[in-house]
């Protein structure tokens, strides 16, 4: 029996995901790609951690900042009345800081492969710099943009050990499609976790095959 | 359609101690076309991306159509938007997500005019194609929208980077006889950064030698590739006579003592540079065009002029030029070169090894102060 309300908390998750990591990643991949500060290299490794620490190291960390003794907890508590640990609030503040990697990466590495003369030619066009990013670059780093929200929504989708540390188990609230079926493992329901499983591998087979298609579509847009 | 201004001179002098560094200073009227030479690295480019704004010299002024576009003194110093400037990269730099009609309406100030992507396309030759999308094109239709783009904001200058590097000698040479014919109905100031000296020389009123950032000469074709002012902007510009000699005066004449020849040279030459070249080691070149064969069959008029004997050791022909090297006799190590048109060579039957007689002429000679 599918768990129709895990796939639909799943679903939420990686939709709420996306689409706050589509501003916030565009705006610090922009940063990042085209102005030169002290402290970059610091910046783009804070930024890419959360792909190489062990998910439940990671888990811990936000655990205890989202703790009631914490500043974002006790401010969370004051401002809501509720606990951010362990609800889908804190589930989604989570996602960002997990997904954050796989929605910056892809847009600064296309921001990054835009030729600069592009962009020079639009000012000698008489483009403003902000049209010449709506008109030039947004267009040229699309591709980009489009693999890093396909990344961030199937990333989201599967995370396991992040999810479990910050959301527990809390069916309705932050009990994932991840979660249900490790649940249905352990209760010796394979059937259940079998059709779960095969469902997270379709939308993850379906979301890589559009990215990769999509790119070597538009690929050749942003060479010279 | 295009809208003419009236324009006015483009002023330009900079100064940069800082990496990349500059010293440039040269004028450019309208219709002018002015290309400025130099090795790769020598800071064309630079000077380039500072008249169109995209970077600032240390000091200095840009002015053009009596506007400051920079200023140090006074702290001017106008955006690439703010400049009316027609660019065209060494790349082309077309936006590839637009189509060639879009590229080009992207930079007219009208952006509704839809009317001026077709004119501009007709006037470069590529009309009909304006639905195509740059990966659609050859790479000189590319060269050719990227001009259409630079003239549809009516620049009030235009900048050529390298334009014609990036298309092969066929296309290229197309390429120069159209810019040829279109640049007479332009009237603005023409910049042509080229490292290719024939190109600058086909296609320029105006040359300017730059070096490590440093303008060394401004003249025509014919002054800079003929009479360069230093013996460093000959080798710049590939002189490929260029010797060493000494100035002997013989009251009231003087002439230049070339190893055991007493050279005739040109009075007028040696009183503009009197105080400089009295008794002084020279440098001097000849134009290899310059160099008078002494004709087997039909003498002709300067044989008496500098008569020099030559054994020929190479004879190269390309494109119905004959360049003829030549050992001056007796000393071995000096070779002069000589160009003729092809059927001069074949009718005076000139092979290796041959000793032939030739005149340089006075008024060719250019005497360089060292």
């Amino acid at each position: 029996m599918m768990d129709w309300q895990a796939l639909a908390i799943s679903l939420k998750l990686a939709i709420f995901t996306c689409l706050t990591l589509l501003p916030i990643g565009l705006l610090i991949a922009y940063l990042l790609a085209r102005s030169q500060f002290v402290g970059r290299g610091l910046c783009e490794a804070l930024i890419t951690l959360p792909l190489v620490l062990p998910p439940t190291v990671l888990g811990y960390f936000l655990l205890v900042s989202m703790d009631q003794n914490s500043v974002l907890g006790s401010s969370f508590v004051l401002l809501t009345g509720h606990n951010l640990a362990f609800s889908f609030v804190g589930l989604w503040l989570a996602s960002l800081i997990y997904s954050l990697p796989f929605a910056v990466q892809p847009m600064l590495r296309s921001l990054e492969q835009i030729a600069p003369e592009l962009r020079e030619m639009a000012w000698c066009s008489g483009l403003s710099k902000w049209k010449t990013f709506l008109k030039i670059e947004l267009p040229l780093a699309w591709p980009g943009i489009i693999t890093a929200m396909v990344l961030t929504f199937s990333h989201t989708l599967g995370e396991f050990g992040v999810v479990l540390m910050i959301g527990g188990n809390i069916a309705g609230e932050t009990r994932t499609l991840s979660i249900a079926i490790y649940d249905s493992v352990l209760a010796f329901e394979h059937e259940q976790a079998q059709m779960m499983s095969l469902t997270l591998l379709a939308i993850a087979l379906v979301t890589i095959t559009v990215v990769y298609t999509f790119n070597r579509r538009h690929g050749h847009l942003l060479r010279l | 359609m295009v809208i003419y201004y009236d324009y006015d001179m483009l002023d330009v002098f900079l100064t940069d101690t800082r990496q990349p560094q500059l010293s440039v200073d040269f004028k450019c009227a309208p219709g002018e076309l002015l290309a400025l030479v130099g090795p790769s690295g020598a800071g064309k480019s630079t000077v380039l991306r500072c008249i169109a704004g995209l970077h600032a010299a240390s000091h200095g002024v840009i002015r053009s159509n009596h506007k400051d576009w920079f200023n140090s003194s006074n702290n001017v110093s106008l955006t690439p938007q703010q400049r009316r400037v027609g660019f065209v990269f060494q790349n082309y730099a077309l936006f590839p997500h637009l189509t060639v009609a879009e590229n080009i309406q992207l930079a007219s100030p009208d952006k509704t005019d839809v009317m001026m992507a077709d004119t501009l396309l007709s006037k470069v030759r590529l009309h009909g194609l304006g639905q195509r999308y740059p990966h659609q094109l050859s790479g000189g239709q590319q060269q050719r929208v990227a001009l259409a783009r630079a003239l549809a904001r009516s620049p009030e200058v235009l900048l050529l980077d390298e334009p014609f590097s990036a298309v092969d000698k066929v296309t290229r040479r197309k390429l120069y006889l159209e810019l040829n014919s279109l640049r007479r109905e332009l009237d603005m100031p023409i910049i042509l950064v080229t490292h290719d000296l024939d190109e600058a020389a086909m296609l320029a009123d105006t040359m300017v030698v730059i070096h490590h950032g440093h303008t060394l000469q401004q003249g025509t074709p014919d002054q800079i590739l003929h009479q360069p002012n230093t013996a460093n902007i000959a080798k710049l510009v590939d002189v490929r006579n260029l010797f060493q000699g000494n100035i002997t005066h013989e009251d009231p004449v003087y002439r230049l003592q070339w190893h055991h020849f007493s050279l005739e040279i040109d009075q007028d030459n040696v009183a503009r540079n009197k105080h400089n070249l009295d008794k002084q080691t020279v440098s001097w070149t000849i134009s290899p065009t310059k160099v008078l064969l002494h004709q087997r069959l039909r003498p002709s008029r300067g044989e008496q002029e500098n008569p020099i004997q030559c054994t020929i050791v190479e004879i190269l022909t390309l494109r119905g030029i004959t360049t003829v090297l030549m050992k001056v006799q007796d000393c071995d190590d000096l070779i002069i070169q000589m160009d003729l048109s092809e059927h001069v060579a074949i009718r005076n039957a000139l092979v290796t090894g041959d000793t032939i007689t030739v005149s340089l002429l006075a008024s060719a000679i250019h005497l360089i102060c060292n």
